[in-house]
Order: C-alpha cells, then structure tokens, then sequence
C-alpha cells in the first residue's frame, strides 16, 4: 500500500473505478483544509482498474455509509508515514439518512422531516428495505 | 426507539402470543360477562385518518364490551392531519388522552413512524394497502374456531392474489403453522407476486396456483374468498371468460366438502352468492363477530389486563 503523501490520516483504497467523487462529495471532504488526493483509474491486481482517496489528516468518516456505498473499499489509517491499521467494510444493518424512499403510497412521501431509513433485508442480493413501507430500495 | 409494545405487522406476534391472544378471545366468548369491566376507566382512542366504518366499530364496540371508553377521529378533515400536523406528533398528543390506540392512515408505514414516539400501545387498523394485523388475527381465530386447530388441511385463497394483501399476510401468518397446503386460485395476471412466492418455497410447504375454483373444489378445507375488481383484468376477453370462476355460489359448492370453511374479508360486493349464506359452511359472519373478540383480547394483552380464568 502506497501511503506517499499522507503523515496522519487515511487512505481509501480499492474504490470502485469512477466512483470517487461521489465519496468525495458524500464525505464532505471539499470542507477539509488538509491536502486531499484522489486518484482515477489506478491500477489495480484484483479489480483491473479502482480509485483511491488519500486525506492528510485523521477525519472522523462514517464507515456505514462508505459501506454502503462501496462494501470493498479499505480504510488504511496512516500514523507517522506508516500504515497502523487496515479496516475492512461490510454492508450496514441499517442505513439512514443516505437513501431516500421512493415509494409515492409511503408515509415518507408527505412528511418530510421523517429521517429516511433503510435495513438490509438481503445481504447476497444487496437488497435494503425501507424500515417505514419495507419497499426494496432500487 | 422505544420499547411501548405496538403491534404493527402480524409478524411481530410471535406463534405463542397468537395462541395466548386465541386462547384469551375463547375464553371472552365462552364468558363475556367476566370480562364486561375490565378496561372500567380505560379509554380507546380510535385515530382513522381515513375512513374505515367497519374497522373502526369493531375496535370500538370490542372496548365498549370490556367496559372502557372511546374517543377519536372517522375521517382525516376533522382531525388535526387536515392542518398538517405531523403523524408523531398526533400520537404523542392523543397519548396524553387515551390509555391505548387504533391507528388507520392510508400511508403505508404511518403506524411505524408513530410507535417510534408514542407513549401509549398502538394498533395497526391498516396503513394503506400494507398491513392489517387485526384481519389476520380475525383470519386466524375463526380457522382456529371452525377447524379446532391451525394445521392440518388444504386452504384455497380465492381472488386477486397479487394486490390483496389481506391474502399475503395470512399466508405469511399461517407458515408458521405445520402442515398446511396452499391452493392460490387467482387469473394468471393476478397471481402471487414473486416475494410470496418465494416465502412459500423457502418453507418448502406444498402449494399450487390453477385459474378455476371449479377444478379444485373437492380438494378444499377452507375457501378464503376475495374480490376480483373488473379492472384489474387485462383484456375483456379474460374478464368475460374467467369472471363466473371467482364467484361463488351454490353451484360450484356440490362439489364441496361437507365440513368446508367459507371465509371472506368483507364486505363482499358478488363474490359470494347471497344463497351460500345460509349453508353452515358460510363462516363470514361468524368471522365478523371473531373481529370483535380477538380485538378485545389484543386490547386486554397491551395493556396488560389479559390474564384469563380468574374471576370479578
Ligand atoms: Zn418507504
């Protein structure tokens, strides 16, 4: 793992290729003062091609929602130049406020301060259901 | 979260709450009289931001038999919703009323939302064409009551079995009951929808899905009977060709068994032949008065006066 350019802090690695800027933006790493790199279409051995963010600085991130959004990507915290720790993500039992409910007969539709939240009803299938109307989330 | 028990889907009773509940609303029948005071200052709010007449006095008359009270709303223009004010927050205000509450919304997942904040036990009365708790449990007490058990006979489910969910949630009820098997009797554009479907494969339960109710008659224990809307057909031909198998009448029961259960939601529009009425094997009005009494038991068991046998 290569950690050039980061003292303290983390980087994201194995990110699915193209989407980095979605993590990017969802992070709101644009608000951070500290030197942020992404890097598109890097290669990769075990996905051909992937997307890696490298942030100077040890930010809180919400692991549930980059799980979400990306179950493969790798948290490599970075101490003093070296890598510290390597964490793995997984798919969140319940996600909020990340998604909203697309259902037009759910309650959510005409009460908009409800905070939109989903549990995964099926891990293999990827499938999460709305915790409110239980429609599948697509 | 909170931890006020409501009960919102059939599925959060587990098998022996429905037994306790079924056994409870026996023991009413059996003695209402021991249970005519038992919510003696307790008040039912009935909170129907949509009307449902017939959901609605069945709660009502089921508190008014254990000797409470009720209060509520029959439609949404008389209640605070009509002003916009938010579903938890209703709830919250009620709950400093009434000592229990009936929901009904027509959004799917309003019953939720206001168990997250409310003080009070709520009851889903249906929340759009989502879940309805107290119909399965009205479905479940009278094959209790007219076959002696759950298990051990071939229901039919007769109608539109893809948009009925009255039919969705008693499957999902009776699955966790042994040895059943399930005839779907539905038009092939109305049939199950897939996550039924795959519910009843993965019980590894035997079920069949035929067009008419004619080829299967014979077979059945009990006849679930729902409406099948004109509309829902695709083309008129289908509708022409197909309308006469999903009503029921005197006719098609010669077949019948003689200890068949005839069972419907209701109301009925033609489904079922007035002249079936009178057979014993009818069991939709007796399922009405059911409605009552296994409301009467979910009301005593959340607000925890649901202990049978003992005395005034
Ligand atoms: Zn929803």
């Amino acid at each position: 793992m290569n950690v050039d350019g980061v003292n303290n802090g983390i980087v994201l690695d194995h990110i699915q290729a193209g989407k980095s800027m979605e993590i990017y933006r969802i992070l709101r790493l644009d608000k951070l003062t500290c030197s942020v790199a992404v890097i598109q279409n890097a290669v990769s051995e075990k996905y051909g091609k992937k997307d890696i963010i490298k942030i100077d600085e040890n930010i809180d991130i919400n692991l549930d929602v980059l799980g979400y959004i990306d179950p493969n990507i790798t948290v490599n915290r970075v101490i003093d130049g070296k890598l510290s720790k390597k964490e793995h993500l997984e798919l969140p039992e319940v996600v909020t406020d990340i998604i909203k409910c697309k259902n037009p007969r759910c309650i959510t539709s005409v009460e908009q301060e409800i905070v939109h939240k989903f549990r995964l009803a099926d891990r293999e299938k990827r499938i999460y259901r709305c915790i409110y109307c239980d429609a599948e989330h697509k | 979260m909170n931890d006020v028990r409501c009960v919102i889907n059939i599925t959060d009773l587990s098998v022996e709450e429905l037994d306790k509940l079924m056994d409870l609303a026996d023991d009413i029948i059996a003695d209402p009289v021991k249970y005519s005071e038992k919510c003696k200052g307790k008040k039912l709010a009935t909170l129907f931001f949509e009307p449902s007449t017939r959901t609605r006095l069945s709660f009502e008359s089921a508190m008014m038999e254990l000797g409470g009270n009720v209060l509520g709303f029959s439609t949404a223009d008389s209640s605070s919703a009509a002003k916009g004010e938010s579903v938890s927050d209703t709830i919250r205000t009620v709950g400093c009323y009434a000592d229990i509450i009936a929901m009904r919304h027509p959004k799917e997942g309003a019953p939720t939302v206001a168990s997250l904040k409310t003080t009070v036990p709520i009851i889903n009365a249906g929340d759009g064409g989502h879940y309805h708790p107290t119909q399965t449990l009205t479905d479940l007490l009278t094959i209790r009551r007219e076959r002696g058990a759950i298990g051990d006979f071939t229901i039919g489910l007769c109608g539109d079995l893809q948009f009925g969910r009255t039919v969705h949630s008693l499957i999902y009820a009776l699955l966790r009951y042994e040895n059943i098997k399930y005839v779907l009797i539905s038009p092939d554009e109305l049939r199950v929808p897939d996550y039924v479907r795959d519910e009843l494969n993965e019980a590894g339960v035997e079920w069949k899905e035929v067009e008419r109710m004619e080829d299967v008659m014979p077979e059945l224990d009990i006849l679930y009977m729902t409406r099948v809307q004109r509309e829902r057909f695709f083309n008129e031909e289908d509708y022409i060709r197909l309308k006469d198998s999903y009503i029921l009448d005197m006719d098609k029961l010669k077949t019948a068994k003689s200890d068949l259960s005839i069972l419907h939601p209701l109301p009925r529009v033609n489904e079922i032949s007035v002249t079936v009425d009178d057979d014993p094997r009818a069991c939709y009005f007796r399922q009405v008065l059911n409605g009552k009494y296994i409301r009467m038991a979910l009301i005593l068991t959340l607000l925890g006066l649901g202990q049978k046998g003992e005395d005034r």
